[in-house]
C-alpha cells in the first residue's frame, strides 16, 4: 500500500435497528492504523452492536463501513481474516489446555503448525506462562486467562483487534498489565478498538468516542475532550453525557443485561 | 481443512474430558438393553378377558367363574360367536379371549377331550406371553380339580388351543431393540448436540468461532461429527449386546440397517442444532430436547406403546415423529429380514426429513449472523 495509509476502520452513518429501536443510530467515525481507539458508553448505548456489525456478526440496517479496507456488506470473509476478536465473555475453552487452545485457534486461522508452535513459545514466555502450557485453562486465575485470551486473539497477527469489554471483572493490577499488552500490540502496528466502561482506561486510549443512546456524543483525544468540555476527567464528561440519556422505553437498563441485543 | 480437523479434535477432547457425560454416553445403551429387555413388562393386572360361549353349560360357567375369581382377569364381554371377538380386539376392549365350543360339559363328563381356545393380543410380545401363561394356569388348575372330583376317578382332559393374535408366531419377541436404538440415538444426537452447542453460546466461545474465517458448515460439521461417530458405535453396541444377552437376531442386511441408522442420526443431529439455535441456556436446551425429541420418539414411535392401538389423532401426530419411521424400518430389517425393497417408503420419508431438517438447521445457524 503506497501513499497515505488508508484508515483501519471507516464507518459512515452506520445504523442497526431492532424493530423500531435504533441500537446504533447513524454513527460516523474513522480509526487510523495503529491507533488505540476507545469505545465508551453506558450499558445499552450500542457499543456491542457496533462491534458486532464491524466484525461481521451482525448485518447493518443502513450506512456503510469498511474494515481493513473491506466492505462489511460484501466482504465479510476478507474482514474475518484480517481481524482478531475477544469478547467480554471469555473466549477460550476451559476444558482444553493452554497449548490446545493456541493450537485450535492457530489452526482456525490456517497457520502452519510449525508457526503455531513458534508463536506459542514466544507468547508463553512473554506472558511468563510456560509452566502452564499443559494445564487446563479453567485452572488459571482469571487475570491470566484474560491476558491469554488477548494473546490468542493476536496469534494470527491481525491488522485490527476488537476487544469488547476485555477487562470487566479483572483486578486493577491485572488491568494495568492487560493494557501493557494492548500497547505492545499497537506498537507492533495492530489497530485496537476497545470498548470499556472503566473511565481510567479511557485515558489510556489515543482517541475515544462516547456513545449515548446509539449515537456518538463526543469523539476525540481524551485531552482534547477534557479541554473542549472543560471537565477535569473523562469520568466527569461521561457522567454528564450519559445523564440526559433516555433510551426509548427503558432508561434504566439493569447492569449486565443492557448490552445484549434484543432478538 | 486443518481448521476443521482442529475443531474435531477439540470436540473429542470436550467429550473425553467431561467424565460424567462420557459415562452416561457409554453406559446408556448397555444399561438400557438390559432394562428394556428384562424388566419392561406391563403388569398383568385387570386383564380384559372376552368369553366366547356359544352354548353355556354348568362347566363353561364354572370355568368362567374360575377366571373371574383369579383376581387378574376382568370379564368384559360374553359373546356367542368367534366373529364377535374381532371388534373387541380391534378397539382394545379385550386383551385376551377364552373360546368354548358347544358341548363342553358333555365332553368333560364323557371323558373326551373338551376343547378350549385362548387367543391373546400379542402386539406387545412380552405382556402377551405373560397373559397367555396366566390363562393357561387357570385352565390347568381347573382341569386338575375336575379330574380329582370326578366320580368314578378318571382323567378329564381339556384340549387347549392357544393362539397369539396380531403377532401369531411371536417371532418378534424382541421388538424393543429397534425402539431402543431410536431412543439412545435421540439422546446422543439431539440432546448432546443441543447441550454442547448452547454451552459454547454460554461461554462465548461460539462467538469466537463465528468471527473467525470458519464457514458455518465447518463449525457445524466440527460440532456434530463426533456425535455421529458415537451414535454409530452405540448402534453397534446395542445390536451386539442384544444378540449376546437376549439372542435378538439381525435377519436383514447389517449394512442397510446401519445406513438407515445414520440417516436417523442426521435427523436427530439437525433437531439438536435447531433446538440450540432457539435457546441460549443449557437448561432450556435440555428441556427442549426432552420435550421436542425424546418424548415423541419414546411415546409416539411404537417403541413402548403400539401405534395401532392409539387414538387416531395420536396416530396422525406420530407421522411427524422421525423415530416412528426408523423403528418401522429397523423392525422390518432386523426381525423380518427384508431389504430396501420393502422399506423404501419409510426410508424415503426419513431421507426427506433429514434433508429438510439439515437445511433448516444450517439456515438457523446462518440466521444468527444476521
Amino acid at each position: 500500500m503506497g501513499g497515505a495509509e488508508p484508515n483501519a476502520i471507516e464507518a459512515s452513518d452506520l445504523t442497526r435497528t431492532f424493530g423500531a429501536f435504533a441500537a446504533v443510530d447513524h454513527i460516523t467515525f474513522d480509526v487510523r492504523p495503529g491507533e488505540v481507539f476507545g469505545f465508551l458508553g453506558a450499558n445499552g448505548a450500542g457499543k456491542t452492536t457496533a462491534i458486532r456489525m464491524l466484525t461481521g456478526l451482525l448485518a447493518p440496517s443502513g450506512g456503510t463501513a469498511r474494515v481493513a479496507g473491506h466492505d462489511v456488506y460484501t466482504e465479510s470473509e476478507a474482514i474475518k481474516r484480517s481481524i482478531g476478536y475477544m469478547s467480554q465473555r471469555f473466549s477460550l475453552y476451559e476444558d482444553l489446555t493452554v497449548w490446545e487452545n493456541i493450537r485450535l485457534y492457530g489452526g482456525i486461522y490456517d497457520l502452519p503448525s510449525r508457526e503455531i508452535r513458534a508463536r506459542a513459545d514466544q507468547m508463553l514466555s512473554r506472558l511468563g506462562l510456560e509452566h502452564a502450557r499443559s494445564q487446563q485453562v479453567r485452572a488459571l486465575p482469571l487475570g491470566w486467562r484474560q491476558k491469554l485470551a488477548l494473546s490468542v486473539a493476536l496469534l494470527h497477527h491481525p491488522q485490527i483487534v476488537f476487544l469488547d469489554e476485555p477487562t470487566s471483572g479483572v483486578d486493577p493490577v491485572t488491568r494495568r498489565q492487560f493494557w501493557e499488552l494492548i500497547y505492545e500490540a499497537a506498537a507492533a502496528g495492530t489497530t485496537v478498538l476497545v470498548t470499556t466502561h472503566y473511565m481510567d482506561e479511557a485515558e489510556y486510549c489515543d482517541r475515544i468516542s462516547i456513545m449515548v443512546a446509539g449515537r456518538i456524543g463526543a469523539m476525540g483525544a481524551p485531552k482534547e475532550l477534557k479541554e473542549k468540555f472543560e471537565v477535569p476527567s473523562i469520568d466527569e464528561l461521561f457522567v454528564r453525557m450519559a445523564r440526559p440519556s433516555s433510551r426509548g422505553a427503558s432508561p434504566h437498563t439493569p447492569p449486565g443485561t443492557g448490552n445484549r441485543e434484543p432478538r | 481443512m486443518s481448521a476443521l480437523l482442529g475443531l474435531l479434535r477439540k470436540e473429542v477432547y470436550h467429550i473425553l474430558r467431561d467424565r460424567r457425560t462420557l459415562v452416561v454416553i457409554v453406559m446408556l445403551p448397555v444399561v438400557q438393553v438390559i432394562l428394556f429387555g428384562a424388566a419392561i413388562r406391563t403388569d398383568v393386572d385387570h386383564v380384559r378377558l372376552a368369553v366366547v360361549d356359544p352354548a353355556p353349560d354348568d362347566q363353561t360357567i364354572a370355568l368362567r367363574n374360575r377366571f373371574a375369581a383369579a383376581g387378574v382377569f376382568t370379564i368384559v364381554a360374553v359373546v356367542p360367536r368367534v366373529d364377535d371377538l374381532e371388534p373387541l380386539f380391534q378397539s382394545g376392549r379385550a386383551q385376551e379371549a377364552l373360546v368354548f365350543e358347544p358341548g363342553f360339559a358333555r365332553d368333560t363328563a364323557r371323558g373326551q377331550p373338551a376343547r378350549v381356545g385362548i387367543i391373546t393380543d400379542a402386539i406387545e410380545p412380552n405382556s402377551g406371553s405373560l397373559l397367555q401363561a396366566y390363562a393357561l394356569g387357570v385352565i390347568q388348575t381347573f382341569e386338575r380339580d375336575l379330574s380329582q372330583r370326578a366320580q368314578p376317578a378318571r382323567a378329564v382332559s381339556i384340549a387347549l388351543q392357544v393362539r397369539m393374535r396380531f403377532n401369531p408366531t411371536r417371532e418378534s419377541s424382541h421388538l424393543f431393540v429397534p425402539g431402543l436404538m431410536a431412543f439412545v440415538l435421540t439422546i446422543i444426537s439431539s440432546l448432546m448436540t443441543a447441550i454442547s452447542l448452547t454451552r459454547e453460546k454460554e461461554t462465548g466461545t461460539l462467538e469466537a468461532l463465528l468471527v473467525s474465517p470458519l464457514r458455518p458448515w465447518q463449525i457445524i460439521v466440527g460440532k456434530v461429527a463426533p456425535y455421529l461417530v458415537i451414535g454409530f458405535l452405540s448402534v453397534l453396541m446395542i445390536l451386539i449386546e442384544a444378540r449376546l444377552v437376549f439372542g435378538v437376531p439381525l435377519r436383514g442386511s447389517a449394512l442397510l440397517l446401519i445406513l438407515e441408522a445414520v440417516l436417523f442420526i442426521l435427523v436427530s443431529l439437525s433437531l439438536g442444532i435447531l433446538i440450540s439455535a432457539r435457546t441460549s441456556s443449557q437448561r432450556v436446551a435440555m428441556m427442549g430436547a426432552l420435550v421436542g425429541t425424546m418424548l415423541p420418539n419414546l411415546l409416539l414411535s411404537g417403541f413402548i406403546f403400539p401405534l395401532e392401538s392409539m387414538p387416531s389423532p395420536l396416530q396422525w401426530m406420530s407421522l411427524a415423529v422421525p423415530g416412528r419411521w426408523f423403528v418401522a424400518i429397523a423392525r422390518s430389517i432386523m426381525l423380518k429380514g427384508v431389504g430396501l425393497g420393502f422399506v423404501w417408503r419409510e426410508s424415503l420419508v426419513l431421507s426427506a426429513m433429514a434433508a429438510l431438517l439439515l437445511a433448516a438447521s444450517t439456515r438457523s445457524f446462518k440466521a444468527r449472523l444476521e
